[in-house]
């Protein structure tokens, strides 16, 4: 196995990428964070549409994503940029990313005079962290290190066949050595119940699993379903999943749940973007399986690399964590070969083993740790979504 | 040669690799044995066939496990979709 490299921050976590973020409190300074970012080396803005109008279970959870973002590992210093009136306290969000041992800055736009008085401060603060961050040599770590999200999107049916099981493989491997995986998307183990409830460490964690899909259920069922061809679907699929042959979320789900690999348990449930625990093992994240609500949630949780399947192709990304894109579909691996990385498509092909294929994938895994870029990072990807309970005030 | 993949022995479907039209022969892998079935009518690449004929209201399995219901009589070699396959898990 090659050796992997990472960043060990101040609390002992293990990060691939040395991102200064440039993170808004508030919606309405994305404009003046993404200017404060801009061409400084190593230096990333989130985009986000949240910060204010936002009340209870709603307003924390986007709270708490913002929070576990600046705290991944990825992430080496952070600049809060607030406005000065909005409900997320860019202060407190600023102390509690602090207490991580990370350096952390915070600046008021409404304190500072305006949009360019707020990004000659920032920039200079951000040049500055910037600076200091490049300094920092990575070192050799475990594979236990790395916290892998898994997810899938845009599936048909090689993601079953092919990219989820392989996927699989590499998460078991990742599990198997110490290190945790994340699997998420609740629409997506509709069905599944039996299969992963065996796999859970414990009755509550099976029992609190169970519930989570149960809701999600409910909620699918709540709606009137969409019609493609004259024919009525489920809705917790898409049409692109219809057209790739999917029929049923059952059928879905059963093909999706490989990516979480076969044997290693499920120790834990967590909600959407909360920090998961130290125990090694599948953890699972309840979360929509709306694809850049997920990865934003995958990352905000902790994961370091996520492995993301795709049947019919996919070009997202994500500011704060790499996301390696992986299709078995032949057709799409050609036709949209600016969005992928990993190609295996010769196990439905040309009959190459899913295991060769695992050995090959947590290879180029190791590489984008070591800071080999993905397709979506070349390309500028910086998809960032935080999934909504209620309705804005 | 038109292929055809089964993921579990307990399996009534099969993923067809290439485009089929009505009346070809798909050669479906996955088993001890290799097996070939006729089709009945024109099934796109990446969608199911039927190995067996699914009587109305038995489970249509994939990967060994029950992805739904059949909503007809579906004869072997019949295209299996969201036309003759019912949720269990989306309707009440």
């Amino acid at each position: 196995m090659k050796t992997l490299y990472g960043y060990r921050r101040p609390d002992g976590k293990v990060g691939f990428r040395n991102w200064t973020l440039v993170m808004p409190a508030v919606a309405c300074v994305n404009h003046i964070a993404a200017l404060i970012a801009k061409d400084i080396p190593g230096a990333v803005a989130v985009h986000h549409e949240v910060g204010c109008a936002q009340i209870g279970a709603d307003y924390r959870q986007s709270l708490r994503t913002l929070l576990n973002t600046g705290l991944n590992p990825n992430v080496g210093a952070v600049l809060l940029v607030g406005l000065g009136c909005e409900r997320v306290d860019p202060r407190e969000l600023a102390e509690e990313i602090a207490a991580s041992g990370k350096k952390v800055g915070f600046i008021v736009a409404q304190e500072l005079g305006g949009t360019n008085a707020t990004i000659e401060a920032g920039r200079k603060i951000v040049t500055d962290m910037s600076e200091q961050l490049a300094k920092m040599h990575p070192e050799e770590v475990p594979l236990s290190s790395i916290v892998l999200g898994v997810e899938c999107g845009a599936s048909d049916f090689s993601s079953s066949l092919s990219s989820n099981p392989v996927v699989g493989y590499v998460a078991d491997t990742i599990c198997a050595n110490g290190g945790r995986a994340v699997l998420s998307e609740t629409t997506e183990v509709i069905g599944t119940e039996e299969i992963l409830t065996k796999r859970c460490a414990s009755p509550e964690i099976a029992a609190k699993l169970v519930d989570r899909i149960k809701r999600m259920v409910e909620y699918s069922r709540s709606e009137d379903r969409d019609e493609i061809e004259g024919v009525a679907v489920p809705n917790n699929i898409s049409p692109g999943n219809v057209r790739g042959g999917l029929t049923t979320i059952e059928e879905k789900s059963l093909g999706a749940i490989s990516k979480g690999g076969y044997f290693c348990p499920i120790v834990g449930v967590v909600e959407y973007a909360e920090l998961i625990g130290d125990r090694p093992g599948l953890w699972f994240m309840d979360s929509p399986g709306y694809d850049p609500e997920c990865t934003t949630g995958l990352m905000a949780c902790g994961s370091t690399l996520v492995l993301f399947t795709t049947g019919l192709g996919t070009p997202l990304g994500n500011p704060v964590t790499p996301i390696i894109k992986v299709t078995g579909n032949r057709v799409t691996a050609i036709r949209m070969r600016d969005d992928i990385d990993i190609d295996v498509s010769a196990v439905l092909e040309d009959g190459v083993s899913l295991e060769s294929e695992a050995a090959a994938m947590l290879d180029t895994l190791i590489d984008v740790a070591n800071g080999k870029q993905t397709r979506s990072e070349a390309l500028g990807y910086r998809d960032f979504g935080i999934t909504r309970i209620g309705p804005r005030l | 040669m038109k292929r055809g993949l089964i993921m579990n022995k307990l399996d009534n479907v099969a993923t067809v690799l290439d485009d089929v039209a009505a009346e070809e022969t798909v050669t479906i892998r996955g088993l001890p044995s290799i097996v070939e079935i006729s089709t009945l009518e024109e099934i796109p690449r990446g969608h199911k066939i039927a190995l067996v004929d699914i009587p109305v209201g038995m489970d249509v399995v994939k990967y060994g496990f029950a992805i739904g219901y059949a909503l007809t009589d579906i004869p072997k070699g019949s295209y299996v979709h969201v036309h003759n396959v019912g949720s269990k898990r989306t309707e009440e």
